[in-house]
């Protein structure tokens, strides 16, 4: 494994961008530094189609760097709130996000835990996330992979639809819903197992399937018999990423920046 | 004909006259987004009065968080309460986790398109949002199928009336001619139209000429038809930005957020900033040249 010369934030960083490579030309929305970084990446190295926004107002010709600008950014189009609606409901857009809890048909929840009339925990709210789910592709990074993020039951409020048969109208999906990837601290999973299943695709270095079936509250399936690890990143795209991130905002994101190898 | 720019009337109040055309339980719609051009000044007013049993309808920031705090809101119409930097509003938690508000959660789309179908005075406009997920199981939603051979079914989506509007702006006259000049005028067009009567809060009161409106013509926000008052208040959005004019005042909202740590906490903050006018809060935050200065955030 000597190729992992590299922290888990950039292998993270690297398989997150990989959930917009063949995505030609549209919207792509990574929510924190790590999937804003794999967007970013993805831009830069693969699929230069990709459009994407200071985080803000404007989509920029070039991704723009988290935290401290050190040039100001070339804007290329407007990104205000009624166009992003506008846009997503067309459905050109593919977002990246980290819901607090997701279950095993991909329903993701961001608005509350416990009762409903008083949680125990209040977060955000639902914002786009029921609108984004069923009119784009969705893909996910959960930073902490536990069976607190991967419930065993189903998630707490459902903010995000998921492939849940029960939910469905006159027994088909909600048109438009395509979840894509979940990229967490321990592997990358996919949706393609039976029915729409959540299935591990790789295993990032030192973790083993066992490990994350334990930290996993609903049974997981594999992509295949040897699973495979994550790939690290190439020297080209650490060298872009030094250039992305100058702030090295992706050494903060994780606790203690641990490295790519887990122990 | 005369062809002077007419000046025979004007919507100019203080924010303590539009705040007492307000009644309890109104349904009251604030414009804005998060910690972006809430009209502040106008929400500190009605923490001054005896308004209760609000229901509000806001995509959500220190203006939910505040009301909350002091008791004002019955319900909230939302789909997100946050500060961006400070993703959580601690006073929103709080009310929330008590069970002390009612809520009806919507998805940032829904609340547009509620108000949308209010706006055009609609019962409701369909719509796929929600469909898969626990937005459609609270009360207050039903489904319809389309009448066409699709068969398709939707979500209808009720309209969201308003009995006021509350929104922040840059310039207006005094006829009520609003300019939004922020990079980003959110919804604050449809929150006028959703609601018989909208009051405007401005940074500054111009002649008709200066609103130069070849010029500013993408940022004048609606006919003047919707806006029942303007007032002048300079700052009237902080600690919430109001760019190109100012930026948001990230150092105060960490005494918002610090002010609910404690009872005595939230006293210590009403004392500071709640209790007198919009020209003692802004003395309070450190006056004009200060909040001026503060630079653009970066995000």
């Amino acid at each position: 494994m000597t190729d992992y010369n590299c922290s888990l934030a950039e292998l993270i960083i690297n398989a997150c961008a990989e959930a917009w490579r063949d995505d030609g030309e549209l919207m792509a929305t990574g929510i924190g530094p790590l999937p804003r970084l794999g967007a970013s990446l993805a831009k830069v190295s693969f699929n230069p189609l990709l459009q994407l926004t200071d985080g803000e107002n404007y989509y920029a010709d070039a991704p723009v760097p988290p935290g401290k600008r050190h040039a100001e950014p070339v804007y290329e189009g407007y990104a205000n709130y009624d166009r992003v609606f506008s846009a997503l409901w067309g459905g050109r857009r593919h977002s990246m996000v980290s819901p607090v809890q997701l279950d095993r048909f991909g329903q993701a929840n961001i608005s509350t835990i416990g009762d409903r009339a008083a949680p125990k925990v209040a977060m955000l709210g639902a914002r786009g996330f029921p609108g984004n789910s069923i009119y784009h592709p969705n893909s996910f990074f959960i930073p902490n992979h536990s069976t607190r993020s991967f419930v065993a039951d189903e998630v707490d409020f459902v903010c995000m639809a998921g492939y849940n048969p029960e939910r469905y109208l006159n027994g088909t999906p909600p048109k438009g819903l395509d979840l894509r990837i979940i990229v967490s601290d321990l592997c990358v999973m996919d949706f393609n197992g039976p029915d729409k299943a959540i299935r591990v695709v790789s295993l990032h270095p030192g973790v083993s399937f066992e490990l994350v079936q334990e930290n996993t509250g609903f049974e997981l399936s594999k992509a295949s018999d040897t699973l495979t690890l994550t790939p690290a990143p190439s020297e080209a795209h650490m060298a872009l990423l030094g250039t992305l991130d100058p702030n090295n905002v992706r050494e903060s994101v994780l606790k203690d920046n641990p490295p790519a190898i887990r122990d | 004909m005369s062809t002077e720019p007419s000046d025979d009337f004007s919507k100019v109040e203080t924010p303590s006259e539009i705040i007492s055309r307000l009644e309890d339980g109104m349904t009251i719609g604030i414009g804005g987004w998060a910690t972006r051009r809430k009209p502040m000044a106008l929400v500190r007013e009605i923490l001054k009065s005896d308004l209760k049993d609000l229901t509000l309808v806001s995509y959500g920031g220190p203006d939910v968080g505040l009301l909350c705090a002091a008791g004002k809101v019955k319900k909230l119409i939302f789909a997100f309460v946050s500060l961006d930097q400070y993703p959580l509003d601690p006073h929103f938690r709080a009310a929330r986790q008590s069970g002390q508000i009612e809520v009806w959660e919507l998805d940032e789309g829904m609340l547009h398109w509620g108000l949308r179908a209010a706006a055009m005075d609609l019962p409701f406009l369909p719509t796929r949002i929600g469909i898969g997920t626990d937005i459609i199981n609270q009360p207050g939603f039903k489904l319809i199928d389309s009448p066409y051979e699709d068969g398709e079914t939707f979500v209808a989506m009720p309209a969201i009336n308003l009995d006021a509007a509350l929104i922040h702006a840059h310039r207006s006259d005094v006829k009520g001619n609003i300019l939004t000049m922020s990079p980003d005028p959110f919804f604050d067009e449809l929150f006028s139209r959703a609601a018989p009567h909208t009051y405007a809060s401005v940074e500054k009161i111009v002649t008709t000429p200066e609103l130069d409106i070849e010029t500013n013509a993408r940022f004048a926000l609606v006919e003047r038809a919707r806006i029942t008052a303007v007032t002048e208040t300079p700052f009237g959005a902080h600690p919430t930005s109001a760019a190109p004019d100012y930026h948001l005042d990230l150092k105060h909202i960490k005494s918002y957020v610090e002010s609910a740590a404690t009872p005595e906490a939230w006293d210590a903050y009403k004392t500071a900033y709640l209790s007198g006018t919009q020209a003692d809060y802004i003395d309070a935050v450190g006056g004009a040249d200060t909040i001026g200065a503060i630079a653009k955030p970066v995000y």
